[in-house]
């Protein structure tokens, strides 16, 4: 096998990377892919406890670095689904303790037997976005419908840019149909325009976000959940799959229905 | 209508579009509205050594197509004609 490596990064914190990459994993687990993913914020670790895998912990990307344990003795099995893998980041070690060389090495040898390693980069774009980047064959830029986070996303696309990777993809995060609907929050096209890099997913906000990461179960594996969908369908195109948009205008008719015939 | 609507008279998401187009494409020059200012006078002050314009009716702009960024100048030219006559 040679897997794929899959970066998610925004530039700016807070706009969803984390959940991202809990749920595209956990959608291509599902699908029967070997998944493994790594927590690249060192210092703020969090994919963890996303995934509900926090318990779990015994040794973490920096151990595996600095030779303390084999790659993998820090491989945190999922609960759910036996071929999704997580490697924790390090809670109390400088950041400074892992270079993007140490990446691409750790990433080739995870490589040989997985069909993707997704990267969950921290905000900024500093040393543990450079990390997080220098090993990826495909960057995923998570944005949300709001100034500062498309700013951001533009630095992000500048960036890669000037490091010759291949062009990112985007994922606009936190769409509120019923605001963009009254003129208060830019559409997807509206960031399209500003930004002009691919568009691979929209994803609504769903406030069973929050839910699902209390519970440390992600979206992804709830069939019902429009997030969720909009998740899974970025999965499938991941792996080479034509599937449309979800529709945001019906979400909030059918919201609607849902709650008129007592559903919700 | 919202309180930002009453005193814009324009959609927030509206102005967030064009805000940000500005904000971008200066981003991406890494130029700011004081540089560009400065090469306007300058490009001006040779361009009236040869030619004679109207320093009011020029515009030199950023402009972006896609992801790339251009420097436009529209810079009007007076008539052979009225230039003889001035």
């Amino acid at each position: 096998m040679t897997g794929k490596v899959l970066t998610i990064t925004s530039g700016k914190g807070g706009v969803g990377k984390t959940t991202a990459v809990a749920n595209l994993a956990v959608a291509l687990a599902a699908d029967g892919k070997k998944v493994i993913c790594i927590d690249g914020d060192i210092g703020l670790r969090n994919l963890d406890v996303v995934m509900g895998l926090e318990n779990r912990i015994v040794y973490d990307i920096v151990d595996v670095i600095e030779g303390r344990c084999k790659t993998r003795q820090a491989m945190i099995r999922d609960k759910r689904l036996p071929e999704l893998f997580l490697i924790p980041a390090a809670q109390t070690r400088d950041k400074n303790a892992v270079s993007p060389s140490d990446m691409i090495r750790l990433c080739d040898e995870l490589r040989q037997d997985v069909d993707w390693i997704l990267i969950d980069s921290p905000a900024g774009i500093e040393r543990g976005f450079r990390n997080a980047i220098a090993p990826a064959d495909k960057v995923l830029i998570i944005t949300n419908p709001e100034m500062s986070a498309v700013r951001d996303a533009d630095r992000v696309v500048g960036l890669l840019e000037a490091e010759e990777k291949s062009a990112p993809s985007l994922v606009v995060n936190r769409l509120n149909p019923a605001m963009i609907k009254r003129g208060d929050m830019l559409s997807v096209d509206d960031v399209y325009d500003l930004l002009r890099i691919d568009v691979i997913g929209i994803v609504p906000e769903d406030e069973n976000v929050i839910v699902a990461s209390n519970k440390g179960i992600p979206l992804a594996l709830e069939a019902k959940s429009r997030a969720g969908q909009a998740f899974r369908n970025i999965a499938r195109r991941l792996n080479g799959e034509q599937v449309p948009f979800l529709d945001l205008e019906s979400q909030g008719l059918w919201n609607r229905i849902s709650r008129l015939a007592g559903r919700r | 209508m919202s309180f930002f609507e009453r005193l814009t008279g324009k959609k927030s998401a509206s102005s967030a579009k064009e805000r940000l187009q500005l904000v971008l494409i200066h981003d991406r020059v890494d130029l700011s509205p004081a540089v560009l200012e400065a090469l306007k006078e300058e490009l001006l002050a040779v361009i009236s050594r040869h030619i004679d314009i109207d320093p009011s009716s020029v515009h030199v702009e950023l402009a972006s197509e896609g992801r790339s960024q251009r420097l436009i100048a529209d810079i009007p030219l007076k008539p052979a004609a009225r230039r003889r006559a001035g």
